[in-house]
């Protein structure tokens, strides 16, 4: 939605919101409606010409300004906001909901409680048509992982731990300084800025071999945003190495799990896609794992590779049944 | 929004709220500042049709009728019990439940509405930081373009045409459906209903579908059954991990870090002149695991079981075929 689009919600939402909170401070009226201090002063000025028939010194809103505060003084009828709408009580009922049927995320007790007065406050306990499963498969996360990374990210302190990269099939230890707990699809992330790569990154629980809270605070640097998640987990970056490749039916899922660049149909249902990746042995082993489903048509030396570690693979394994 | 449109819009807004009488566009016309400026019927008509769709849009109860039958025209008002939410108060605990629920989206069709939902609370006098820190931020995308308009016929109530392409299978098949929810699950979108092409209950992955799903017949004919628990219908295709199996293989030493992770190392081995160990692990999905294993290819060798070892041959094996039909050189 634009800026111009959310004035009039914002402009009808804005009195009710200072009648229930006489002499609130305008900067902090500013941020719940999560607009610049000058544009809210726009809107009360706006406001201020606007009222009830007449539109006489009676008729119309009256606002008191203090030095830095607003108080209204004359609401010309309008003390509550706007009802909900079908999207707005969905996108809220729908997620309280998940929090409420997934025990181990947040206090479900305090989460059935809010459920029940928004339900009442929008008068829609009806089915809203979407339902959002939130367990995750925690079952492969270790031992102790969880309350480790649990005390972590709520006392603020960093942690070490030894950490298993699937893109590089390698096992590595390092100090991270946590920054929040992720669920997302199904599984648990720690996102932290990790002083090895220097960067931010998310850590998947079940890739956690050990763990320690280290006594020392987490401190990532300051300036450092937290992970958008709206085009999914892997965003593959332009200066990456791709692959193209021929997918049977049976391999399609490849491109419907990773971000593929390009996706062409083939006859017999086969589909030619580019696959960017960040580890060259990641992508061999994608291709020996799918078993001829997936044919690497560029670059050659990609194929190569796949097609010799697999005769390879094979001599070895003729070689033990030989001995 | 322009200021002259929304001082207009806020002072319609003011004005039929209330009043008890329908009041016609006519008298409107007169009563609001702005509308006295229109230079022709027909501009004033204009923007008034305009001003209206606006307010419908953002969900303002416009209510059209009346107040006798001898008026010659339709009047508007809004009724304040329909236009007003109602009160709500929330404990500090119940308040940061609302904040995460309003945070878990990340979706073009959610994100503007949560934070719309949140003003709208703030508002009736509810306090919540949006940014009060949480143990955990569940987070759900949607991504899917289906999704849309498979929930838009969910809350109508309208059966739905689409082209699905099954698992493996190369055509979409055009399939009818009534549709009763849309389910998320580890990160992918159902569709769950009854499937009128197999007369059976069906729940369809949205990434499947191609094009856009088209509502059919009229809106409130697809009924829900009440007993139907739509996230057990597609995570129940998914449970009961089936009995672990244990495996020895042999892998080369210093490599394959994934397969050492949850294996027990049993001692060493050369194997083809190349230092390795013995390993044992559990597998749970026999099935997954040949192609998981084949991925590290020369540095792991399956010593048993036998249907493993065979199923990771094979799939070399087709991984050399599939290369040779290409290059035309001998397998």
């Amino acid at each position: 939605m634009t800026g111009a689009a959310e004035r009039l919600p914002r402009l009808l939402a804005l009195i009710p919101y200072l009648v229930s909170r006489p002499g609130i401070a305008v900067a902090q009226a500013a941020e719940d409606f999560g607009v610049a201090e000058r544009q809210l002063r726009r809107d009360l000025e706006l406001l201020w010409m606007c009222g009830l028939p007449g539109y006489g010194p009676g008729d119309l809103i009256d606002l008191s300004f203090g030095s830095d505060t607003v108080t209204v003084t004359y609401d010309a009828g309008m003390r509550r906001p706007l009802r909900l709408t079908t999207s707005e009580a969905t996108s809220l009922l729908v997620a309280l909901r998940a929090l409420a049927d997934s025990p181990g995320i947040t206090d479900t007790a305090a989460v059935r409680r809010a459920l029940a007065k928004v339900e009442d406050a929008v008068g829609q306990t009806r089915s809203t048509g979407v339902v959002v499963g939130l367990a995750g498969r925690e079952h492969a996360v270790r031992p102790g992982v969880h309350d480790a990374v649990r005390e972590a990210t709520t006392h603020r302190k960093a942690v070490r731990m030894r950490y298993y990269t699937a893109s590089r099939d390698e096992v590595t230890d390092r100090t991270v300084d946590p920054m929040r707990l992720v669920l997302l699809e199904g599984h648990s992330y720690l996102e932290a800025w990790c002083r090895r790569a220097e960067g931010v990154r998310l850590f998947r629980l079940d890739r956690i071999d050990a763990i320690e809270v280290v006594d020392e605070p987490a401190a990532p640097p300051p300036d450092v945003e937290p992970t958008d998640f709206s085009a999914g987990l892997f965003r593959p970056m332009p200066d990456q190495p791709s692959a193209e490749l021929e997918l049977e039916p049976d391999a399609h899922w490849v491109a419907e799990y990773y971000p593929v660049d390009e996706f062409t149909e083939l006859p017999q249902g086969r589909v030619r896609v580019r696959m960017r990746y960040s580890d060259r042995s990641w992508m061999v082993r994608l291709v020996l794992g799918l078993g001829g489903q997936a044919r690497v048509c560029r670059p050659p030396e990609l194929a190569d590779e796949v097609r010799r570690r697999a005769l390879e693979a094979m001599t070895r394994a003729d070689n033990l049944l030989s001995t | 929004m322009a200021t002259v449109r929304a001082e207009r819009l806020v002072n319609l807004v003011l004005c039929l709220l209330s009043t008890r009488q329908y009041l016609p566009a006519e008298r409107l016309r007169e009563i609001i500042p702005g509308y006295a400026d229109a230079p022709s019927d027909e501009a004033f008509y204009r923007t008034f049709e305009r001003d209206k769709a606006e307010l419908r849009d953002l969900g303002i109860p416009l209510e059209t009728g009346r107040n006798s039958v001898f008026d010659p025209a339709d009047g508007y008002r809004i009724a304040r019990r329909d236009y007003e939410l109602g009160d709500i108060a929330l404990e500090s605990d119940e308040a940061a439940a609302v904040a995460l629920a309003a945070r878990l989206w990340e979706s073009p069709e959610f994100t503007a509405a949560a934070r719309g939902a949140l003003r709208k609370l703030r508002a009736a006098g509810v306090n919540v930081d949006e940014h009060a820190p949480a143990a955990i931020e569940p987070k759900v995308r949607t991504s899917e373009a289906a999704f849309a308009p498979l929930l838009a016929a969910v809350q109508a109530g309208r059966a739905v045409v689409f082209d699905y392409r099954r698992p493996g299978s190369t055509e979409a098949h055009r399939r009818t459906v009534e549709p009763w929810g849309v389910v998320a699950w580890r990160g992918r979108w159902y569709v769950v209903g009854h499937d009128r092409d197999r007369g059976a209950r069906r729940c369809f992955r949205l990434s499947r579908i191609s094009g856009k799903p088209e509502a059919i017949g009229a809106v409130g004919q697809v009924h829900r059954p009440d007993n139907v628990d739509l996230l057990q219908v597609v995570s129940g295709q998914q449970h009961g991990a089936p009995p672990s199996t244990v495996a020895r293989v042999w892998a080369a030493r210093g490599r394959a870090h994934g397969l050492r992770r949850t294996a027990t190392v049993l001692g060493d081995r050369v194997q083809g002149g190349v230092d390795g160990e013995v390993l044992e692990l559990d597998l749970h999905y026999p099935d997954s695991a040949a192609g998981w294993i084949a991925g590290y290819g020369p540095d792991v060798v399956v010593l048993e079981p036998d249907t493993l070892r065979k199923a990771v041959y094979e799939t070399h094996l087709g991984v050399v075929r599939s290369a040779g039909a290409d290059s035309g050189g001998e397998v």
